[in-house]
């Protein structure tokens, strides 16, 4: 065998192992040229002293490293002379499906289907549509369950409360109305305040107040109220934006987040109702907001083996659990996606200065969605282009390209592994994150595609549009 | 017991009174539900109405089964031979005539190179060579200016199919890509049939209306 001058001289490479904020996780060591993932698993593993073996993703200067060490800095021409940082990443232990086929196309809504969410246990599905119903469907015989009448305009917005015993659907007139799953009745009277329609709703998180009684909810007249379900009116009345309020999300601290049509970002506190910070720097529109922690918050206790909670105490505890395991040492991030085409990395916690600007856009930011482990941010944009940015540092990592409309909706898979995104040219699109492409089409809508959602336990995608089905889709 | 009744009776007979007073009582204007629902992140923006999709391309397959062409002008003026070309004098006498320039407006494509001009008989003039047309999209109500692709069938003849003139009245395909359709089964689709709805030798343009 002839000697490759870029060949490696020595056998062993010294590597630091560091987890993903940066942190060492112990005095350098010297592997061996053929070590690949497998033997760091093993290492990483009995390193962290962990009883069951997790599997984790190995990047190299933020290239995963999926051969051996040596082929890998052959490739990337990577020099040995350094110490070489590897940095880990847990994944989730458990994998995710991806969906092939629409396993069925409901009719049912008379108008557009405008809005559709999965419930935090994954058993039931609620939709909200133009035709000022908001309809239950059962996931299992995939027939139409109760239909709630009442709103007398198009519902909005629809949202799950984390325990799972509510769902709150606002409409185009301004009324807020709650409904119980189980029966389809409506509980109590419909909640007036708002002049003008609601954009938004976000319900106070499982670990901070179990059984689910106060939720947010935004509106056009740019107010934000806090509803309480028992005594089922307002208790607090956040004014200050001074435009149109296009998103409100509830974090985990105690802290509200709202972002507005006034270009800024108001973070108010939920104990007082007071403004805290007001974060500044975007030139149009802000359209969306995301936060680190979002999936674990609108799933509370339940998580992907589908365990059902005896008392509202256990469900606190789960919650609780699951948002520590989730949020881990850092800091609560918000992402902010806008008309100036551009979004913003924050950390709300610690300053009002953005932590980095998300460039790369040709058209506004719809959508931005955390995914649920944190690690990554996707945003969908009018440009008809999907994002992928990296959660921690908001560095750009890749664009999927395919779909030939603005992208309207994303939607993560319980394990961070998968993306679906709706557009207006009536296709959904599945990416995988490990290739970074295109796994696969959706298609079957025969107009645009408004909303979609994928199911906490990852067995299921809904989907509704402008052509009035709901489509189901499983693997 | 009486004024229980009574009070029941009276207040039944108050709601049938106050239903058939409905015809004449005025109700707030934006009481009705508007057509074209929207999710809450669209309301702000104008957005164009847009046809489905859906019925466009069925249309399209069922039409090209049955072999038969619905399209806007189903008859058109026959052209004459001496209308279309014009006789070029050649030769050191000019007495030679079999050479014929193309008057009308035509379209070549981009690969296209000229014969040796010893031996082409038909010209077509650059001056009258087009790339574009100006497409109406009959549902949406819209035009866009599109590449033309090529010719497809110009009703004069075979003759004039090949030689790429265009005609009022002729079929040409042009590139719609950048509509952003899509088929059902998910495919993108990027060339659509136009007829000619003008005389584009007078205009200096070509306008067509879309095949859908």
């Amino acid at each position: 065998m002839g000697t490759n001058p870029l060949a490696i001289p020595a056998n062993n490479i010294i590597c630091s192992l560091t987890d993903p904020e940066g942190r060492s996780l112990g005095a350098p060591l010297d592997l061996p040229q053929d070590a690949g993932p497998k033997e760091l698993y093993l290492l990483i593993n009995t390193l962290l002293q962990n009883e069951e073996k997790l599997p984790y993703a190995f990047y190299i200067n933020d290239k995963e490293l999926l051969g051996s060490l040596g082929a890998h800095l052959l490739q990337n021409r990577v020099s040995v002379e350094q110490v070489l940082q590897i940095v880990y990443q847990p994944q989730a232990v458990f994998r995710i499906k991806p969906v092939t086929r629409c396993s069925a196309s409901i009719p049912g809504h008379s108008e557009a289907v405008l809005s559709v969410q999965f419930s935090p246990d994954s058993r039931m599905l609620a939709s909200g549509s133009g035709d000022t119903t908001v309809r239950f469907w059962d996931i299992y015989t995939q027939t139409p369950l109760f239909t709630c009448t009442g709103h007398k305009n198009w519902v909005l917005c629809i949202a799950w409360s984390p325990d799972g015993k509510m769902l709150v659907s606002g409409s185009k007139d301004g009324e807020l109305r709650l409904w119980e799953p189980t029966t389809g009745k409506a509980i109590g009277n419909p909640l007036t305040g708002h002049k003008k329609w609601i954009t938004a709703v976000s319900w106070e998180p499982a670990h901070l107040q179990s059984p689910s009684r106060r939720f947010a909810s935004a509106s056009k007249d740019g107010d934000i109220r806090i509803w309480d379900t028992t005594l089922h009116k307002t208790v607090m009345c956040l004014t200050g934006h001074t435009l149109a309020v296009t998103c409100v999300k509830w974090g985990g601290e105690g802290f509200i987040y709202s972002s507005s049509q006034d270009c800024t970002i108001k973070v108010w506190e939920t104990t007082s109702g007071k403004l805290i910070r007001e974060l500044k720097g975007h030139g149009h529109w802000v359209n969306t907001l995301a936060l680190s922690t979002e999936y674990v918050l609108r799933t509370g206790a339940f998580d992907h083996t589908g365990k059902q909670f005896n008392s509202a105490e256990e469900m606190k505890q789960a919650a609780l659990v699951r948002y520590k395991a989730a949020k881990g040492n850092s800091q609560e991030r918000l992402v902010s996606g806008s008309d100036d085409f551009t979004m913003f990395l924050w950390e709300p916690g610690t300053s009002k200065q953005p932590k980095a600007r998300m460039t790369g856009h040709q058209q506004l930011v719809n959508h931005v969605y955390f995914s649920p482990d944190g690690r990554w941010v996707a945003s969908a944009s009018f440009d008809k282009s999907v994002k992928l940015w990296d959660g921690y540092s908001g560095k750009f990592i890749a664009t999927f390209r395919g779909h030939v409309g603005p992208v309207y909706q994303i939607s993560w898979s319980a394990d961070s592994r998968l993306l679906v995104s709706g557009s207006k040219d009536s296709t959904m699109k599945m990416w995988d994150m490990r290739t970074q492409k295109l796994r696969e089409d959706l298609p079957g809508h025969a107009d645009e595609v408004f909303a979609v959602d994928w199911s906490a336990d990852g067995e299921k995608v809904a989907s509704g549009g402008r052509d009035r089905v709901l489509k189901l889709w499983m693997s | 017991m009486y004024a229980k009744k009574r009070y029941s009776e009276k207040a039944t007979l108050k709601k049938t009174l106050a239903m058939h007073s409905e015809r004449t009582n005025r109700h707030k204007a934006d009481d009705q539900v508007q057509d074209g629902a929207v999710p809450a992140y669209l309301l702000d923006r104008e957005q164009t109405a847009r046809a489905k999709v859906l019925s466009n391309t069925i249309k399209q397959k069922r039409k090209e089964k049955a072999g038969k062409w619905e399209v806007p002008l189903p008859k058109v003026r026959p052209i004459a031979e001496d209308e279309m070309f014009r006789v070029l004098r050649t030769g050191k006498r000019k007495t030679k005539q079999w050479k014929r320039m193309v008057t009308k407006v035509t379209f070549v494509g981009p690969g296209f190179t000229r014969k040796p001009p010893k031996y082409e008989r038909f010209i077509r003039p650059m001056g009258l060579r087009f790339t574009k047309a100006h497409v109406t999209h009959p549902e949406l109500k819209c035009t866009f200016n599109l590449d033309i692709i090529g010719v497809k069938k110009n009703p004069n003849g075979p003759m004039y199919t090949s030689m790429g003139v265009i005609t009022k009245g002729t079929i040409i395909e042009v590139n719609v890509s950048e509509l952003g359709l899509v088929t059902p089964a998910g495919k993108v689709v990027w060339g659509k049939y136009a007829q000619v709805t003008n005389n584009p030798e007078n205009d200096g343009c070509i306008n067509g209306v879309l095949l859908v």
